[in-house]
């Protein structure tokens, strides 16, 4: 092998031990891989595969519990994992780098961006201050953030997410590691800034020949981005190839399955609209926040703004959007969860908008929420039977009439019925949610509103709580409101769309007009952005 | 910022207005006379009326509530029932002791307890971290006089290293007034350093489960630099909130020391206020204390951003 072309990431046979109690015995099991310099791998799996614990490894920075077995990481040939604690130290920021997924959090947030980034030269360079700024200005200019004398001495709440990812690479990067570790970059950016960000990376280190090993469990990040993908299951790695070839020619059933779950951006012929009567509508509604200070003028946040919408009995209105566009707002006011400020909410006939609590209770039956994190949303102390009749039971129905129709709904969500007395920790995501989606059925409403109900959910598993929602509705003929920021799950699931940005609708009509030919320039950027969306995922028989 | 300190400022008006009249009424309903304790034992049933209009008592309670409210507004705290000087006087006097056993205490908690939080959480799990929260139980669970006597019996009786009991001025020998302040300020301590460590523990451990940990981590940085610099400047805010709120425990512990100790400070005077049923002196102190309160808890959330940038009012 030439020199040029070494690897500068080796993984060999690679083991890492579970503690004891574990659902498993390794988190990782013999997982051998690659990186050439300028090369990008990904790693792909679902949670639970490991492939965090890989980067996490190779960084030596391991949770205590875990315990790397057996195997070699050879970086540039040197074996890291016999490296002491203070090579280790040495080796980071300097010859390996990490990026991590979430940029909120991943930053200190009292001191300025700039002497965060000024401790990885003041650790690793003998650079004196002045040597160093120029430095750090220089990388500020490289991963393009505007005014680098500014976000030199911002503090991390100053800066937007995408800006804070930025400030994340530059410090990983400022010192040229010739390798760049990227543990889901882009998952909790908004899908625009994912696409600046992502391509960012692929032409910083394609720049300096950098060899990164990016993790995701987004296929369209992977087609967007990667050279060779690695797939992971359950610590195993089940297949490895160039990336041409195993999205559109994968082995492995894993593989196989993982890629047919991946839904379509292309929206699914839904048949002409039905004639039900309207469940829900909303006229010019409208959500005001304002701050009041005593000396000061008060800071006036309009999250929700003459927003018009109507949902008919059987059908699926989607609400799409980036993070502060306005869509949970709305969702949380036509449950009367927040009040809104402006504007009219009529639930059939009733308008619910401006009603007081007490006259509002009988109607509350009617909305009902699935909520977007399944592990937050239930309450650990009770068992799952008992979160499902307490809505029921405020209502009026008896204990026993309640628990037969919890039982009935398991079996409408596809769990067994047998299991109402467990506690909510004794099931897996993809389980709670369907038992969060039975506790709102059992209320029988009218209007079930889906606020990212599928977002924390791996793709297997979403697409499983996608078909399942849909035949709910089909069967229950019940309206459905789907607030979600995933452009391929809206295309999947609604019948309308309405997509919008800063408070406002921007363009709201059928699926299939508003994914085939949109007219409004925001929604064309937002499409635009999608990664992957150049791809069709095929769907392969798994059998 | 000058915003919210105002605000916070005409708060403390009600806030006093409300501990002025619990003081002045919950004074006036609880038995005993203090113009009986004044006349002493052999006084004459004439002599004590006698006194009794002398001092004001014989007016309706609400006349006597208002009078002394307007002698307040004009920064007239009246006359001492017993000790025939001004409060005002009285308390300049007796301020030194309170105000260098309260710093000193404040001072030794902080210096004791924070590091020792700081390696608790960071060697968490350990034997260290075993001792350092056995401690604290143990702190918390000691009455402040058992402390004080312990403390005396081995430093002062049987080692002999240092003055049983007294009060030097600091400008009188300062000396003399370091080796008197020295048990008392660690008898206070105890439960402060109890309390911090605790919090400061609790606040750390939760500091080093955050993502820019594992980002400093991820930086090659020492684990020094990752603790202090990275940690700790985070889990501040939490720790003065419990300075703040234990400042409030302090003026109750001062009683305590002052008077295991003699010092004469604002503690005992009001041990004694109290115990002579002497209500201008009284009520006067515990304004004071509410004032000291709630200005100490004003700083204390100003320096909350010092620490957090993201912090603004």
């Amino acid at each position: 092998m030439p020199e040029a072309k070494r690897p500068v990431l080796e993984v060999r046979n690679l083991s890492v031990t579970l503690p004891t109690g574990a659902d498993r015995v390794h988190a990782v099991e013999k997982v051998s891989f690659t990186v050439a310099p300028g090369e990008i791998v990904c790693l792909v799996g679902e949670s639970g595969s490991g492939k965090s614990v890989i980067a996490f490894t190779i960084m030596g920075l391991l949770a205590k519990a875990l315990k790397p077995s057996s195997g070699e990481i050879l970086l540039e040939g040197e074996n890291i994992l016999a490296a002491d604690e203070s090579r280790l130290r040495e080796l980071r920021c300097t010859r390996m780098s990490m990026i991590f997924q979430e940029p909120m959090t991943a930053l200190n947030p009292v001191m300025t961006c700039g002497l965060q980034i000024d401790e990885v030269l003041a650790t690793h360079t003998k650079l004196d201050a002045a040597q160093r700024k120029a430095k750090i200005i220089a990388i500020l200019d490289r991963v393009k953030l505007p005014e680098p004398e500014r976000i030199y001495a911002s503090y991390p709440h100053q800066l937007s997410g995408g800006q804070r990812q930025r400030i994340m690479i530059a410090m990983a990067l400022v010192l040229d590691p010739v390798l760049l570790i990227a543990d889901e970059p882009t998952t909790a950016l908004d899908v625009t800034t994912q696409a600046e960000i992502l391509k960012l990376i692929a032409e910083l280190q394609e720049g300096q020949g950098t060899g990164v090993l990016f993790i995701t469990h987004d296929f369209g990040v992977v087609a967007e981005i990667a050279h060779r993908v690695a797939v992971l299951r359950w610590g195993e790695l089940v297949e490895m190839g160039p990336t041409e070839k195993i999205l559109s020619r994968p082995e492995h059933a894993y593989t196989k399955m993982l890629i047919s779950s991946v839904p379509s951006i292309h929206p699914a012929h839904r048949g002409v609209r039905k004639d039900g009567p309207t469940v829900l509508r909303t006229e010019k509604l409208g959500k005001t926040y304002s701050g009041n200070a005593f000396f000061q003028k008060a800071r006036v946040v309009k999250a929700a703004v003459d927003v018009d919408l109507d949902i008919r009995r059987g059908e699926t209105l989607g609400i799409v959007g980036e993070s502060g566009s306005g869509k949970s707002t709305v969702a949380r006011c036509i449950a009367r969860l927040i009040d809104p400020t402006d504007g009219k909410i009529f639930l059939g006939d009733t308008e619910i908008a401006t009603m007081s609590a007490g006259k509002l209770r009988p109607h509350r039956r009617r909305v009902q929420i699935v909520f977007q994190d399944p592990y937050r949303s239930m309450n650990p102390r009770i068992t799952v039977g008992d979160s499902i009749i307490e809505g029921p039971m405020n209502f009026g129905l008896k204990r026993d009439e309640a628990m037969a129709r919890a039982r009935k709904l398991m079996e409408t969500v596809r769990l067994d019925p047998n299991s109402l007395d467990r506690y909510p920790h004794q099931f897996s995501g993809g389980q709670r949610q369907r038992i969060c989606i039975a506790r709102a059925l059992a209320m029988e409403p009218e209007l079930l509103i889906a606020d990212e109900a599928v977002s924390a959910l791996d793709v297997s598993v979403q697409k499983q709580v996608l078909e399942l929602l849909d035949e709910i509705r089909v069967r229950l003929n019940l309206a459905v409101l789907f607030i979600t920021h995933d452009l391929r799950v809206a295309a999947q699931i609604c019948d309308y769309v309405a997509v919008m940005s800063k408070g406002h609708v921007v363009e709201y009509g059928s699926a299939e007009q508003v994914f085939g030919a949109p007219k409004d320039d925001y929604t064309k950027a937002l499409f635009a952005a999608a990664p992957g969306r150049n791809w069709e995922f095929g769907k392969f028989a798994t059998a | 910022m000058l915003d919210f300190i105002i605000r916070r400022l005409i708060a403390i008006i009600p806030v006093l207005t409300v501990v002025a009249v619990f003081v002045f009424l919950m004074l006036r309903l609880t038995p005993g006379d203090p113009a009986a304790v004044i006349a002493g034992d052999n006084a004459t049933s004439d002599q004590i009326a006698d006194i009794r209009t002398k001092l004001g008592l014989d007016e309706p309670i609400w006349t006597q509530f208002v009078i002394w409210i307007s002698n307040i507004l004009q920064g007239n705290f009246g006359e001492s029932f017993f000790f025939k000087k001004t409060v005002a006087e009285l308390i300049a006097q007796r301020v030194e002791p309170t105000l260098a056993l309260a710093i000193c205490t404040l001072v030794i908690a902080v210096t004791v307890a924070v590091p020792m939080g700081v390696l608790a959480a960071y060697r968490h799990g350990s034997l260290l971290d075993r001792i350092v929260m056995g401690f604290s139980v143990l702190g918390f669970s000691v009455p402040v006089f058992v402390i004080g006597y312990c403390l005396i019996y081995v430093f002062a009786i049987e080692l002999g290293w240092l003055p049983v009991q007294g009060y030097i001025r600091i400008g009188v020998s300062f000396w003399g007034f370091l080796e008197r302040m020295i048990l008392p300020s660690i008898t206070l301590a105890v439960i402060f350093v109890a309390l911090i460590a605790r919090m400061t523990r609790a606040s750390v451990l939760e500091v080093l489960n955050e993502d820019y940990i594992r980002t400093a981590r991820a930086k090659g940085l020492s684990n020094r630099v990752e603790l202090m610099r990275h940690a700790l400047r985070n889990a501040a805010v939490p720790i003065l909130t419990v300075i703040g709120l234990g400042i409030a425990g302090l003026i109750g512990g001062a009683v305590v020391t002052e008077s295991v100790y003699g010092l004469p400070g604002l503690g005992r005077l009001t041990v004694e206020a109290v115990l002579s049923r002497d209500f201008p002196t009284i009520q006067t102190v515990i304004l004071l204390f509410s004032v000291v309160y709630v200005v100490i808890n004003l700083l204390i959330d100003i320096s909350y951003t010092l620490f957090d940038p993201r912090i603004r009012y």
